[in-house]
């Protein structure tokens, strides 16, 4: 009998570096929808530039790198960057905003550390860093959603983005901003009293956060990751939300609702987090990673100043992944337990 | 034992082996002070003059001091020479002093001074000391005011701001805007800018260094032998 025989693994995966940033890059597609609903074609203007450059600037570093630029734009994953920080990033920010911020994720981020699978902090969240220290007042200017404010049209809206400031825009505080400006109000008071807060975490701000919810849903669904770092940072957000919650006082940090359907909870949990690269490796660390994660946001949120946590806290324990991967490596199947 | 040559003391101090860009020595002040031109060739000017101290009082008496004792005698010295800074800057620009903080009493630890005293003052006569000295001071000044104008450039869109605090009231004119910002890159002034302009003065010195050595051997192959020390970012001499 002549059997083919061919060692293991018998069974291969399907999935390549191309076809997991395609579902990456199809699930943001309801929360950006979301988002163009209520704060206008901003996001939209946003990726577009951003993209755009993101490819270009791609194109000419992997050239000058002596590599194949074609192969790392085909990974796709320059673009699933590009829109990961064109969606954090204001709506109607000015082009060089943009295009800074951009260049600073996909060189200083990816491209000086080796390239994709090289870099030991997330791409985008460094551009999304770079942009908040060096330009807060740009970074934390957030359109009004659509019941409270008029939304741009596109020539309005075009205008904003290259010419800042030939028009006045209408901006207005954020959710989160309103949460931590608040002195003299009971938090159920607080969340009565301000337009911006009617439904559950903020006009706008919910069904944005249901929608990338959606989206990170079906990325688990196609398992392009597991389900343990978005649960572990989602679970320890709500816990610390309802251990600050000091019974909806004035100095309360927010209820749990709030917390988790507010800024870019939802974004961060299934988007941002999950970057295979630059985050813990196994199922064991990944739950640490995410629950430090959520710890950290809900404590840069109640007691920082920024308009939201996640760059940070997704950058420090970056820092500390490789840590958490040290103390946390799986026994060898077969192997007893490590006597120590 | 041969003596090093003028030349190749000024190279190895200026190029080759500088402190800053090479060593990676004084990295602390190096990032801490140079968001400005001013903090820079302050704080340039003082580790210069307590360099040069140092490895002329080392020199001096390095027939005398036995090797078990040396560092604290080093520290002793070097530590004297920045209380002559201190005091120097503190009668003569002040405000300066107040602004450098921390910083001027920190030369005391910096790895250059001590490293000039125990790797060369100690094995050479006064006046090779004395240059080696000058030249390294020279060499991490440098850096160091370039650093202080790239970042000031970047982060307020102008050069030689507040130069009154060194050379005195008329220098208060020097302030040269070259282009004018609403919105400043800040994180060029901020630490993270150090970091940042630090590595692209390195990386641009040795590429400069790569393709003068491309240059220098077109045609010939030459195998690189010898161990790498960890920390440096060039071949040290």
């Amino acid at each position: 009998m002549n059997l083919l025989r061919v060692t293991s693994p018998h069974a291969s995966g399907l999935k390549k570096v191309s076809g997991v940033m395609r579902d990456v890059l199809i699930a943001t597609v309801p929360g950006i929808l979301v988002m163009t609903w209520f704060f206008g074609p901003g996001t939209l203007i946003n990726l577009i530039l951003g993209g755009c450059v993101a490819l270009a600037v791609e194109y000419g570093v992997v050239a000058l790198r002596g590599r194949d630029p074609r192969v790392a734009i085909a990974d796709l994953s320059v673009l699933v960057t590009a829109t990961l920080l064109c969606i954090a990033l204001p709506p109607y920010a000015p082009w060089w905003l943009i295009v800074i911020g951009v260049l600073t994720a996909v060189l200083l981020g990816k491209q000086v550390f080796g390239g994709l699978g090289y870099n030991p902090f997330n791409p985008a969240m460094v551009g999304y860093v770079v942009l908040l220290i060096s330009f807060p007042v740009q970074m934390s200017s957030w359109a009004l959603p659509r019941d409270l404010g008029a939304v741009p049209g596109i020539t309005e809206a075009l205008q904003r983005v290259f010419s800042p400031g030939s028009i006045d825009a209408m901006t207005g505080a954020t959710p989160l901003d309103l949460l931590r400006q608040n002195t003299g109000l009971l938090f159920d008071d607080l969340m009565t009293t301000r337009p911006e807060l009617s439904g559950w975490a903020g006009v706008g701000w919910f069904e944005v956060n249901l929608a990338f919810l959606a989206g990170g849903l079906w990325l688990l669904y196609r398992r392009v990751f597991t389900w343990h770092a978005p649960v572990a940072m989602l679970a320890t957000l709500a816990f610390c939300a309802l251990a600050g919650f000091d019974g909806g006082s004035s100095q309360s940090g927010g209820s749990a609702l709030f917390h988790l359907f507010s800024g870019a909870s939802m974004f961060a949990a299934f988007f941002i987090i999950t970057d295979p690269v630059s985050s813990a490796v196994s199922n064991r660390g990944r739950l640490i990673f995410g629950a430090l994660i959520g710890l950290l946001i809900y404590l840069i949120r109640t007691l920082g100043n920024y308009p939201d946590a996640v760059a940070f806290a997704v950058l420090i324990l970056n820092f500390c992944a490789p840590f958490i991967d040290h103390y946390t490596q799986p026994r060898v199947y077969g192997t007893g337990k490590p006597t120590s | 034992m041969n003596q090093p040559s003028y030349s190749q003391l000024t190279l190895n101090g200026l190029w080759k082996n500088n402190p800053a860009l090479v060593q990676l020595l004084g990295l602390c002040p190096l990032l801490a002070v140079t968001a400005s031109t001013v903090n820079a060739l302050g704080l340039a000017a003082a580790t210069l003059f307590v360099l040069v101290v140092s490895n002329t009082a080392v020199s001096l008496i390095r027939k005398v001091v036995s090797d078990t004792i040396r560092l604290p005698v080093f520290v002793m010295i070097i530590a004297a020479a920045v209380t002559i800074t201190e005091l120097l800057m503190q009668a003569y620009s002040y405000e300066l002093y107040q602004i450098l903080g921390i910083f001027l009493p920190l030369i005391t630890t910096n790895c250059i001074i001590l490293g000039r005293a125990d790797a060369f003052a100690r094995k050479n006569p006064l006046p090779a000391a004395v240059y080696d000295g000058f030249i390294m001071g020279l060499g991490f000044g440098l850096v160091l005011v370039l650093l202080g104008g790239i970042r000031e450039l970047l982060g307020t869109g102008a050069l030689f701001a507040d130069m009154q605090l060194l050379f005195g009231p008329d220098a208060a004119q020097w302030r040269w805007e070259i282009f004018s910002v609403d919105y400043p890159f800040l994180v060029a002034i901020l630490p993270p800018g150090a970091f940042l302009v630090t590595g692209c003065l390195i990386a641009l010195k040795n590429q400069i260094d790569l393709s003068l050595q491309r240059r220098a051997q077109a045609g010939t192959h030459i195998e690189s032998v010898g161990s790498k020390r960890v920390r440096v970012t060039g071949s040290v001499s």
